[in-house]
């Protein structure tokens, strides 16, 4: 039974109660959809927070396993609570403003950066027909999610000079010029895609490569460079080593969070986990299939489409650990030259021969 | 704003430090940025001064040993090792074959650590963390030998005037023997991990470049005067204790940027393992150390006495008037002067670079002010 037929089983009922109760249909079909609306933007919320509890302990352990220690052991089995200590800790601490910031700038920049992030979620088809706001998706998924996605930065440059700090400017300074940057490649590479599948809809992205593995689109040749491209500039959107220079804690202290305690701080995290689990989900659902399982359509081991999404995704957001553990920083400049010297004109090539494969009728 | 200001950008003044994380120490910078670019840079130090050379004409030879740990506290042996010298040949002592052995042994495994903390920073300050981890895993055998032999883990007080604390514990040569072996095959891995690296090389090839002329008129030296092209090593310069004696190579690398200086110390750390088990092998058997007055009074005059410490040259200057304590006593530290031409070195590059520099010149805040 797919996230899908459950949520069509309950609307039914409760049409079916209200009419009980002499609701006119009409006005308990629209009662339903605000709570739809309702539940599904709780759900991106909650997504979110558990999304960075999970990571935040996981990138914690792949560190120590990287690094040749343990991380955590204390809290729990395995240091397997502490992240939720580390939520409650957050939660106590004192909430300081620093003298002549802007107090409006400064709260509202957290906010700002989590809300986006949490907005993207709506599109996440998260299986069959599965998407939180499935109408919304109907043709404009891949637009909503790039429009929402490079939103994001005023968070962060509202956030940043808001905190009347030099080190907080010069990091929105920077992460406002990276993720402009990398906002190109990243929709050259998923151009590509949506040329492939036809449609602008990331459940029809999906549909397009219903089958077993073969059929993914990462196994496809004219795929690999927008594979590559989007992987980097995720990772670049996402502000991790070796792209982290917005935050880089040896150069400008801690970037544009530097002057942030408690729960705006960490409203910070959660949305930097939260776009992490984004970017692995996106490219599950572009590359690998999304919903899909291995080995054919539909499942034969019949487990929900949201398992096997979430499993491609957390292979993507290992690897991407992985890389953050192993490699050094790049420096502002070298960071923007890769972005406009050697990824953009990639991304040209890439989509020049996705039109080409288009054309010959190779896809 | 007026017609002349349209068009034109502020400077940007910013305070790195004293409370900034890779300025080693509690080294203030007042940068002045052109958007990312430096334009200036100028340190401000003494925030760890402790009087240390004051503080030498108050206590007797044998007390101030223990002091000498506390300014470059990286390479506390090696500091010892140069008051016990100077001491030594301001009152003609002459120390027995074991404890020259033991001394050297001591100062070139403090060098190891000290290189080892320094490719541990180099790679945090550029942004990776886990050399750092490894670096300081095998630096953790270092110290675990020192504290076996001295009880201490970063401020020794082992050396003594005519000798030492005390001769090496028993099965210490072997358990040193062993840390070497685990050590040399994984200071490959280092260099794999960042010496090697793409990324890494872009950010140090071409940063923070000196002339060798430069690097002389400033003072320069240690390994990162020996990044620029200049073999100047005082373990074969002046040839002092047993190093005539050892076979070992003095790194020298052309460029006299971040690279070669990270270059020299990746060198110098097999080098240095190199030096450790000839040492351990031709060890000889005996006392550790020579009679010595408790009350040690030495001739009046004066004494320069340099060695080559993980930094540099470091030097200590020593008057006596003839009575139990020093006159007066002079540190040349080699932090202070690699530091120095800290503006010149990044003026023009990005503010990225500075952590870089900073990194590559290994300077030590305690070693600086003193």
């Amino acid at each position: 039974m797919s996230i899908h037929t459950i949520g069509v089983i309950i609307k039914d009922w409760l049409i079916g109660l209200l009419a009980g109760w002499g609701v006119p249909v009409e006005l308990s079909r629209l009662l339903i959809e605000v709570l739809t609306w309702a539940v599904g933007a709780a759900l991106c919320i909650i997504a979110i927070m558990l999304a960075a509890l999970v990571f935040i302990y996981l990138e914690r352990k792949v560190s120590g396993y990287i690094q040749s220690r343990l991380g955590p052991t204390r809290c729990g089995p395995v240091g397997i609570l502490q992240s939720f200590v580390d939520v409650i800790k957050l939660l106590l601490k004192e909430d300081i403003v620093p003298a002549e910031a802007d107090r409006v700038l400064h709260t509202i920049g957290p906010i700002l950066f989590l809300a986006v992030s949490a907005l993207a979620y709506v599109v996440v088809p998260w299986d069959e027909g599965g998407t939180v706001a499935g109408k919304v998706d109907a043709g404009v998924g891949v637009l909503f999610m790039a429009a929402v996605g490079s939103m994001g930065l005023i968070g962060i440059v509202v956030g940043g000079w808001g905190s009347n700090n030099k080190w907080s400017l010069l990091g929105a300074i920077r992460g406002a010029a990276q993720m402009v940057s990398y906002e190109i490649p990243m929709l050259l590479a998923l151009m590509c895609v949506v040329l492939q599948a036809e449609t602008l809809s990331l459940a029809g992205i999906v549909e397009d490569q219903k089958g077993s593995i073969i059929a993914w689109n990462f196994l496809r040749p004219w795929m690999w460079l927008p594979v590559v491209l989007f992987l980097i500039s995720g990772v670049a959107e996402i502000n991790r080593t070796p792209f982290d220079i917005p935050e880089a804690e040896s150069e400008l202290v801690s970037g544009f969070h530097t002057e942030y305690t408690g729960m705006k701080f960490a409203l910070f995290f959660l949305a930097e986990y939260g776009n992490l689990l984004l970017v692995a989900l996106i490219f599950s659902v572009l590359f690998l299939g999304g919903w899909l399982s291995p080995f054919g359509y539909p499942d034969p081991l019949r487990l929900p489409g949201i398992i096997w999404l979430l499993a491609k995704s957390l292979l993507i957001v290992l690897i991407v650990m992985w890389v953050r553990w192993t490699l050094p920083r790049l420096r502002v400049d070298q960071l923007m030259g890769l972005a406009w010297k050697l990824m953009i004109p990639a991304g040209f090539v890439a989509l020049g021969v996705m039109c080409a494969v288009i054309m010959l009728g190779w896809a | 704003m007026n017609e002349a200001n349209v068009g034109t950008t502020d400077q940007l003044i910013v305070n790195m430090g004293p409370q900034h994380p890779s300025t080693h120490g509690v080294l203030r910078v007042a940068l002045t940025l052109d958007g990312e670019r430096v334009v200036s840079a100028d340190p401000d130090i003494g925030y760890l001064h402790s009087s240390m050379e004051k503080i030498a004409e108050r206590l007797d030879y044998r007390q101030y040993i223990s002091y000498t740990d506390r300014f470059d506290y990286l390479g506390a042996m090696c500091n010892e090792w140069v008051f016990v010298r100077a001491v030594e040949r301001l009152a003609g002592i002459e120390v027995t074959p074991r404890c020259e052995h033991i001394r050297l042994l001591m100062a070139e495994l403090n060098r190891l650590a000290s290189h080892l903390l320094y490719f541990g920073a180099m790679g945090i300050d550029t942004g990776a963390t886990t050399v750092f981890l490894y670096c300081f895993r095998e630096r953790e055998l270092i110290l675990d030998l020192f504290e076996w032999v001295s009880g201490q883990r970063l401020l020794y007080n082992f050396l003594r005037v005519g000798g030492l604390r005390n001769d090496l514990p028993d099965g210490w040569v072997e358990q040193c023997h062993a840390a070497m072996d685990a050590l040399a095959s994984r200071v490959d891995e280092y260099d794999t991990l960042l010496s090697e690296n793409r990324i890494f090389i872009a950010r140090t090839r071409g940063i923070g470049a000196i002339t060798a002329e430069e690097a002389l008129a400033y003072g320069f030296s240690g390994p990162c005067l020996r990044g620029c092209g200049v073999p100047y090593d005082l373990r074969r310069v002046d040839g002092y204790s047993l190093y005539p004696e050892l076979d070992f190579e003095v790194c020298v690398e052309e460029g006299g940027d971040c690279l070669s200086r990270h270059m020299v110390r990746s060198r110098e750390l097999r080098e240095s393992i190199k030096i450790v088990r000839q040492v351990l092998a031709r060890l000889p058997e005996g006392e550790v150390n020579v009679p010595v007055p408790r009350r040690l009074k030495v001739e009046p005059g004066e004494v320069y006495e340099r060695i080559e410490s993980p930094r540099g040259e470091l030097g200590c200057y020593l008057v006596s008037d003839g009575s139990d304590k020093p006159w007066r006593m002079h540190w040349r530290a080699p932090s202070f002067y690699n530091l120095a031409p800290l503006d010149r070195l990044c003026r023009g590059h990005w503010m990225a670079d500075m952590v870089a520099v900073i990194a590559s010149t290994d300077i030590v805040l305690g070693d600086v002010d003193r």
